[in-house]
């Protein structure tokens, strides 16, 4: 198998989209650590199918991805952003939280803040020292309601998915998430919400 | 963006009435839009949008009617069947554009009386020398035919799965498939996406397998070479046409609602 440095150097090389995704694909199987910043600067090549394959390298290194994620932000290319959101949404660090809190209400890229909502609902709050986690836990909450509300339905709909995982990991809150979740499904003015609203509802008593 | 949202707090209901008929044209054309964004329910749009669509004024250099065309575009938005009979009016517009945007509408309002005045269109789809489009705004035409479960137009569409212009033949797979739940339309907008080189083509068939509803091209949405965005979008409207024929949530139907998560 190559060296890390040469698939690096393929990528930076290619010179068309085929090769790029050939690359790509060869940088996440080796899942080298040095790998990294050269997945994360592939999220913004404006293809998708590249950026889908980073993000999928970027959670399998999991915890070591996370700081260069969060220092490797693009602020100006807002669907590279997206796909970084993502891939820190599926690792779960709560490093991740201040951020995700943020660009869930404030972020102009509809995506971005569907990313983020998302991101809000599968934190691994163990990680955090536990008396930090219930208040941590309820800020969410708050900032998960509000996006309950907003005008756009992919928001509305990234807020219940978000919901529904916190209310999976904070017991204190459950009853609160059950009473949004169901006000959700009986009044959201999209049809799509309110099926998604209603589904933990019914798998859980 | 920005300004579409500012733009309602400029005008009230009553004044984008007024500016449809506004010495200054172009603030006709945007009344019009307004009309039909924010307009619904609001006494005397209808008649008054109803009236645009016979302007004279505005016109293109080629001859054609932009007032028309929007007054035409907002009243399928409003949801009154009012403006089904001067919608069907204007199918014989000499306007190439405000006959696609009154078939349009007219599959939107969901009247069954604009049937008979669309089916006949459906033979004009030759193209026409110089221009982007054929004769009859056969894709609109189409799309609205299976919204109002036209049946007897399945024929004919058959017959444009083969034309020229690879827009005409995704509309006639997608209006396929809504009119006949056969998979075989569906399997075919699924084969034209896998060997669509162009990404803003595939976005577009994105959009058409979401709204055919068949259920079975899910999987293919997701794994397409194409943005998110598109993706959760054309999930969506897949789950809103199946919940149209199945109200309860099928296994289906949840199994797409987890696709969507994923998107996220």
């Amino acid at each position: 198998m190559a060296e890390t440095s040469d698939i690096i150097q393929a990528v930076e090389n290619a010179d068309s989209p085929a090769a790029l995704r050939t690359a790509v694909a060869e940088l996440v199987a080796v899942g080298s650590p040095e790998a990294v910043s050269a997945l994360i600067k592939a999220l913004g090549y404006n293809n998708p199918e590249v950026a889908s394959l980073a993000v999928e390298g970027l959670v399998r290194l999991g915890d070591l991805a996370v700081r260069p994620l969060l220092e490797q932000l693009d602020d100006y290319n807002y669907g590279a952003r997206a796909y970084s959101f993502r891939a820190l949404a599926t690792i779960g660090d709560p490093q991740a939280l201040p951020l995700f809190l943020k660009a869930a209400r404030e972020d102009f890229a509809p995506s971005v803040r569907r990313a983020a909502a998302r991101g809000l609902g599968c934190l691994r709050w163990e990680v955090l020292p536990a008396t930090q986690q219930a208040p941590a836990q309820d800020q969410v909450f708050q900032t998960l309601a509000h996006l309950a509300a907003d005008p756009e339905w992919g928001i509305r709909y990234s807020a219940v998915v978000g919901i529904e995982g916190l209310g999976s990991a904070a017991a204190h809150l459950q009853p609160a998430v059950h009473d949004l979740l169901r006000t959700m499904a009986q009044q959201d003015p999209d049809q799509v919400v309110r099926a998604r609203a209603a589904l933990p509802l019914t798998t859980t008593p | 963006m920005h300004d579409l949202q500012s733009g309602p707090a400029l005008l009230t209901p009553a004044q984008a009435v007024a500016n449809l008929t506004h010495p200054d044209l172009s603030l006709r054309y945007y009344a019009a839009w307004w009309l039909g964004k924010f307009g619904r329910g609001e006494a005397g749009v209808v008649p008054a949008l109803v009236a645009a669509l016979e302007d004279e004024e505005d016109r293109t250099e080629l001859g054609g009617y932009p007032l028309r065309r929007n007054a035409a575009r907002a009243l399928g938005r409003l949801g009154d069947r009012q403006a089904v009979p001067p919608l069907i009016l204007c199918l014989d517009c000499p306007d190439f554009y405000v006959r696609e945007a009154a078939a349009q509408s007219l599959g939107a309002l969901g009247d069954s009386r604009a049937v008979p005045h669309l089916l006949p269109l459906l033979n004009g789809s030759q193209l026409v020398p110089g221009r982007p489009h054929p004769a009859q705004p056969v894709e609109a035409v189409m799309v609205a035919l299976a919204a109002l479960g036209v049946r007897e137009a399945a024929p004919q569409m058959v017959l444009l799965l083969e034309h020229a212009l690879p827009r005409v033949r995704r509309a006639a797979a997608r209006s396929l498939y809504q009119l006949t739940q056969d998979p075989v339309y569906g399997e075919h907008l699924l084969q034209v996406l896998a060997q669509e080189p162009d990404l803003k083509a595939r976005r577009t068939l994105l959009l058409d397998l979401g709204a055919s509803g068949y259920l079975p091209a899910a999987e293919a949405i997701v794994a397409a070479a194409v943005e998110n965005s598109f993706k959760f979008m054309a999930l969506k409207s897949l789950l809103e046409t199946h919940l149209q024929r199945h109200p309860d949530l099928s296994p289906e139907g949840v199994k797409v609602l987890g696709l969507m998560d994923r998107l996220l």
